[in-house]
């Protein structure tokens, strides 16, 4: 196989083998973390071909030109790099409630009222210096999106609301209030056959990473991983959230403040998802439209998923789907398979990578002496 | 065929970012083909809007030296621009085709700056002096073909109600329900138009809820503007009422019921276009054109369209081919009761003002928000 | 009135018609649901069944022209994808959530992929019942026209009402729901339990995606389902698992889908966006009315990881 996602996989297990057996055993569970998702991404590639090789199509081409699209020159690094960034911060709206215990799946809707919010500090702020307006977006991306989440987490804590379905019905409502005010209100009255709020300048926008095509967006969300790595597992904070997350009863015995834990957890979640909105509006669309609802935020569940909702993996797997997703139009064109190949792949590799849960602690040859 | 200015030469010369695209082109396929992208926001094969402009990219297809790229299902973030992107510097495309109004701002004007060897041709789009001269819009006035459809409609409608499942109230959407019923109005004075919008371009339960809700006030005759028409269209004839197609033609699907319908014309337009580019002429960057121009086109009637609606449609329809009828011609009330259109102003087609369209015109029921 | 007019009657009977029109799908997939979750385990993939199910049912129906055929493949369909999600379940330690999002991600995806060539045909579709015979006002008798995939959900919530409490696989499954070591103990297959609960949670959910592509709106396309699925496992608890209660908040929800609509076309037109996500406000407020933190809801299976 050609894949680009498979080398790292061979490299380590040709690697392995010839490295002594303590070496082995003293970083088993670290090598079982990449060589079990690797194995599971290879077999779910390898059902992806086979499917495809069903209505005709090679698939080898196929590896190729994902490998291409995704991977195979500046210009294809910087498609996948963009399409990564809303996916780093959405991650993490389902990343940082896991460590509670909690599966939140309504980071979509933080993502736009998190847009909403930003767009409407921008326009309340018109003529202040860019730093001034885009740092004030920033918060109210922030803000918006974190209390929607938290708004979940309240209910889970003080009604007993389930927080999964209850996340899900907010992207629902958020979408709604979002085209209400659209098409309503906030409407720019120039904004013609896409109803939209008014542009929030181009002087106030992030702009890309100089030398590349590549928005800040993807900086901020390589910031927001890596604090939140470090929050979850280098804070007493982080300790708190994840011995509630294992057992509620025993925090509480120990006197954590649950309620606390997850209003801030949730809150932080949905200010990740927030913060994407407000990339969205400040690095790529100008404004808030019905466009914002792009589908990143349920991408984003799978991301934290497949990253077993450590923070920090959320970055290579981001980019990973960001670069089957930039390559799904040179499947598209180059092979006639319709846009849904790229959904097929993305529920192979989800399901392939759950299954792979159950081989932790399982491979002989890694098996500690403990 | 000669590409004039687009050649692919050229084209290597234009900037640093397609040596890449030149890379990639050593594979092999495209030596000295014209590469076109189409790409549509949604699926391809929706029997609507997007269905429309592939049958266009169709037509191109069968043209010597021209290679078409689609791409399906792109959304309107900046998906649209690695797209085009992708298609310049993987497929060597140099003229491309984004078919969504959403692309427009701020997207593909990126993406022409960007690219200002390269040509852009956007559908829906208001192209204005202040942006890129390699971009330019193309639309077609299928209110043209829509006040056809609202004078068949009109002769055919027994209660005089006629209704219209909407997506969105956008000036294009508006544009045509007023179209619609001015056209409902001209076969019979006392008809109304009642307009549900169903708040997106895709939502068959609303679309079908809609469709009921419509009948079940007193309406006979149905039209719609939203992306897939084929849910309006069986639902409204399962219930016996008589219907007008929309983007494509769906007589297929109830024969019976089917009047009339606005069309697209797009498998003309753009072997037009290409043709143009190849003899060296200048496509204007703003281009529109109906029924005269062979932009949009009218469905053949249907069996329940009675000799009487034929002549008067068909008499008007040979005026707006022509090019000497004006369909917003004043005085004009909205159906809150403004004057919108004064008396004695004609707004031909070609007017901006109708282009942002926010009000309803007297007959409609409904509401612009 | 003369002109066949019923004015603002139009809002009230566009309910009843929304409630036995949109709910059948609801209906099916909460009953289906239901039955999954009362064996301990949470199959949020059914969004993705749904779809599946609606597609291969258009897709055999306009191959064998059967469109009762077409209603098998979508329940056969549907089952084998609950197959999936219990077989992955039973795995240890994979959690049955993100099992149920990929899947949903994956029914979708597939069907979309497939059904690409049926958006265009036209299948034959369900055959309609005319309840409304003895009524000359014609809105009601279309309102009353019903498909009897309707009356078999609505005779099947209590069917299964009563199933759960007096049949012995009514109890089994209670049981694998309630405590999975007591279910052992008793010498069955937990696993073997969860996995036909959910294969029949699938089957019924494949039928109601095909009330979606052959009855009504009745065609394939790809915003066919519009988070039907999802919001139908939602219900499933706001209705605290009782097929009955599943019965009654799918009428609801059908109902509450026609408001928009029906609203406009009688001149209530601002604010159709908020009208529109009528049925998620009138989830969420019930949950928020009915949950509490005190207790677990009452008629919650103690396995179910969800409510835990």
């Amino acid at each position: 196989m050609t894949t680009e996602t498979a080398d790292p996989v061979s490299a380590v297990g040709a690697v392995a083998p010839a490295a002594d057996a303590g070496f082995l055993q003293r970083h088993g569970a670290t090598i079982e973390y990449v060589l079990i998702p690797g194995a599971a991404l290879v077999g779910a590639l390898a059902l992806f071909g086979i499917f495809v090789a069903l209505f005709g199509k090679n698939p080898l081409d196929l590896y190729f030109y994902m490998y291409q699209g995704a991977f195979g020159t500046w210009f294809s690094w910087q498609n996948t790099l963009t399409r990564a960034a809303p996916l780093i911060l959405t991650a993490l709206c389902t990343a940082l409630p896991a460590q509670l215990g909690m599966v939140i799946i309504g980071g979509e809707g933080a993502l736009l009222i998190g847009a909403l919010s930003a767009t409407s500090a921008a326009l309340a702020l018109q003529g202040m210096p860019p730093l001034v307006i885009q740092i004030a977006m920033v918060c109210a991306g922030v803000i918006g999106g974190g209390l929607w989440i938290m708004l979940s987490g309240a209910l889970r804590q003080y009604r007993g609301v389930n927080e999964t379905i209850s996340s899900l019905l907010l992207v629902y409502i958020a979408l709604a209030i979002l085209n209400h005010l659209v098409e309503g209100v906030m409407r720019d009255p120039a904004s013609l056959n896409k109803p939209s709020t008014r542009e929030i300048s181009a002087v106030n926008m992030i702009g890309t990473i100089p030398g590349t095509d590549v928005h800040w967006g993807l900086v901020f969300g390589l910031v927001a991983a890596v604090a939140a790595y470090i929050l979850i597992y280098h804070t007493v904070f982080g300790f708190a959230a994840r011995v509630a997350g294992g057992n509620i009863r025993a925090a509480k015995i120990v006197g954590l403040g649950v309620g606390r834990l997850i209003l801030t957890i949730c809150f932080l979640a949905g200010g990740a998802a927030g913060l994407a909105g407000m990339v969205e509006v400040a690095a790529v669309q100008g404004r808030t439209n019905a466009n914002l609802a792009a589908g990143y935020g349920f991408t984003g569940i799978l991301v934290a998923f497949l990253a077993r909702q450590n923070p920090l993996a959320i970055i290579p797997v981001a980019i990973l789907l960001g670069g089957i997703s930039a390559s799904g139009g040179l499947l598209q064109r180059r092979l006639g398979l319709p846009d849904a190949s790229v959904l097929v792949l993305q529920g192979i590799i989800f399901v392939f990578v759950l299954a792979s849960d159950a081989l932790y602690g399982r491979i002989g040859f890694l098996k500690g002496k403990s | 065929m000669d590409f004039g200015r687009i050649s692919r030469r050229q084209l290597l010369q234009g900037g640093a970012a397609l040596t890449l695209g030149a890379a990639v082109g050593a594979r092999p396929a495209f030596a000295a083909e014209t590469t076109i992208g189409f790409i549509y926001v949604g699926s391809r094969d929706d029997y609507g809007y997007n269905q429309a402009h592939a049958q266009g990219a169709a037509a191109l297809k069968k043209i010597p030296g021209l290679k078409v790229i689609e791409e399906e299902k792109v959304p309107e973030t900046d998906a649209v621009e690695k797209t085009i992107e992708s298609m310049i510097n993987l497929d060597g495309a140099t003229l491309l085709f984004p078919t969504s109004f959403g692309y427009y701002n701020p997207h593909m004007v990126k993406m022409a700056n960007k690219y200002p060897k390269l040509r852009f041709e956007h559908c829906g789009g208001l192209w204005s002096d202040k942006d890129p001269k390699n971009a330019g819009s193309y639309f077609g006035y299928i209110d043209e073909a829509q006040y056809i459809s609202g004078i068949v409609a009109g002769y055919t409608s027994k209660s005089g109600k006629l209704g219209f499942v909407a997506a969105k109230p956008i000036p294009q959407v508006l544009r045509n329900i007023n179209a619609f019923t001015l056209g409902a109005r001209l076969a019979n004075p006392k008809a109304t138009t009642q307009v549900i919008f169903t708040g997106d371009w895709s939502m068959p339960v609303k679309e079908a809820e809609a469709t009921n809700s419509l009948i079940d006030q007193g309406v006979d005759v149905l039209t719609c503007h939203v992306d897939g028409p084929k849910t309006m269209v069986e639902n409204a004839a399962r219930r016996g009422a008589m219907v007008c197609g929309y983007h494509t033609n769906q007589s297929a699907l109830a024969p019976k019921a089917y009047l009339t319908g606005a069309e697209w014309n797009w498998e003309v337009l753009y072997p037009k276009f290409v043709k143009m580019i190849a003899a060296g002429e200048v496509i204007p960057n703003f281009y529109r054109g109906g029924l005269k121009e062979e932009v949009v086109k009218v469905s053949p009637y249907g069996e329940a369209v009675s000799a009487e609606a034929r002549k008067h449609a068909d008499d008007i329809k040979a005026k707006l081919a022509a090019g000497n009828y004006v369909i917003f011609q004043g005085p004009i009330t909205d159906n809150k009761g403004n004057t919108v259109i004064t008396a004695g102003t004609e707004r031909s087609q070609q007017d901006p003002e109708l282009e942002k369209m926010d009000y309803l015109v007297e007959g409609v029921l409904g509401a612009t928000s | 009135m003369a002109d066949g007019s019923i004015g603002l009657w139009t809002v009230p009977l566009a309910v009843l018609g929304g409630a036995i029109r949109v709910s059948t799908p609801f209906l099916f997939v909460s009953l289906g649901e239901c039955i999954t979750e009362r064996s301990g385990r949470i199959n949020l993939g059914l969004e993705g069944t749904l779809v599946m199910g609606a597609m291969s049912a258009y897709g055999i129906s306009y191959l064998s022209g059967s469109p009762w055929l077409g209603v098998l493949a979508a329940g056969i369909t549907g089952a084998m994808l609950g197959a999936l999600h219990a077989g992955i379940c039973s795995l240890p330690r994979v959690n049955d959530v993100a099992v149920g999002i990929a899947l949903m991600l994956f029914g979708t995806g597939l069907a979309f992929y497939l059904g690409k060539p049926l958006i265009e045909p036209t299948a034959p579709r369900l055959p309609a019942i005319d309840f409304g015979w003895w009524s000359d006002i014609p809105q009601l008798r279309a309102a009353l026209r019903v498909n009897v995939l309707f009356l078999i959900g609505v005779a099947l919530a209590p069917i299964l009402y009563w199933a759960f409490r007096t049949t012995r696989w009514g109890l089994l499954i209670r049981t694998a729901g309630e405590s999975s070591d007591a279910a052992r103990a008793m010498g069955h297959s937990v696993l073997l339990i969860r996995l036909r609960a959910t294969m029949v949670g699938g089957f019924l959910a494949g039928i109601g995606g095909s009330f979606l592509s052959l009855f009504y709106p009745g065609s394939w396309n790809e915003g066919l389902s519009s988070g039907q699925g999802i919001t139908a496992v939602a219900l499933v608890i706001f209705a605290r698992w009782d097929p009955l209660l599943c019965l009654w908040a799918s009428l609801a929800f059908g109902g509450a889908a026609a408001l928009g609509p029906a609203l406009q076309s009688v001149g209530v037109t601002s604010g159709y966006h908020l009208f529109n996500a009528a049925p998620y406000i009138l989830t969420l407020a019930i949950m928020i009315i009915t949950c509490s933190p005190k207790r677990t809801l009452t008629g919650a299976p103690a396995e179910l990881s969800i409510t835990r």
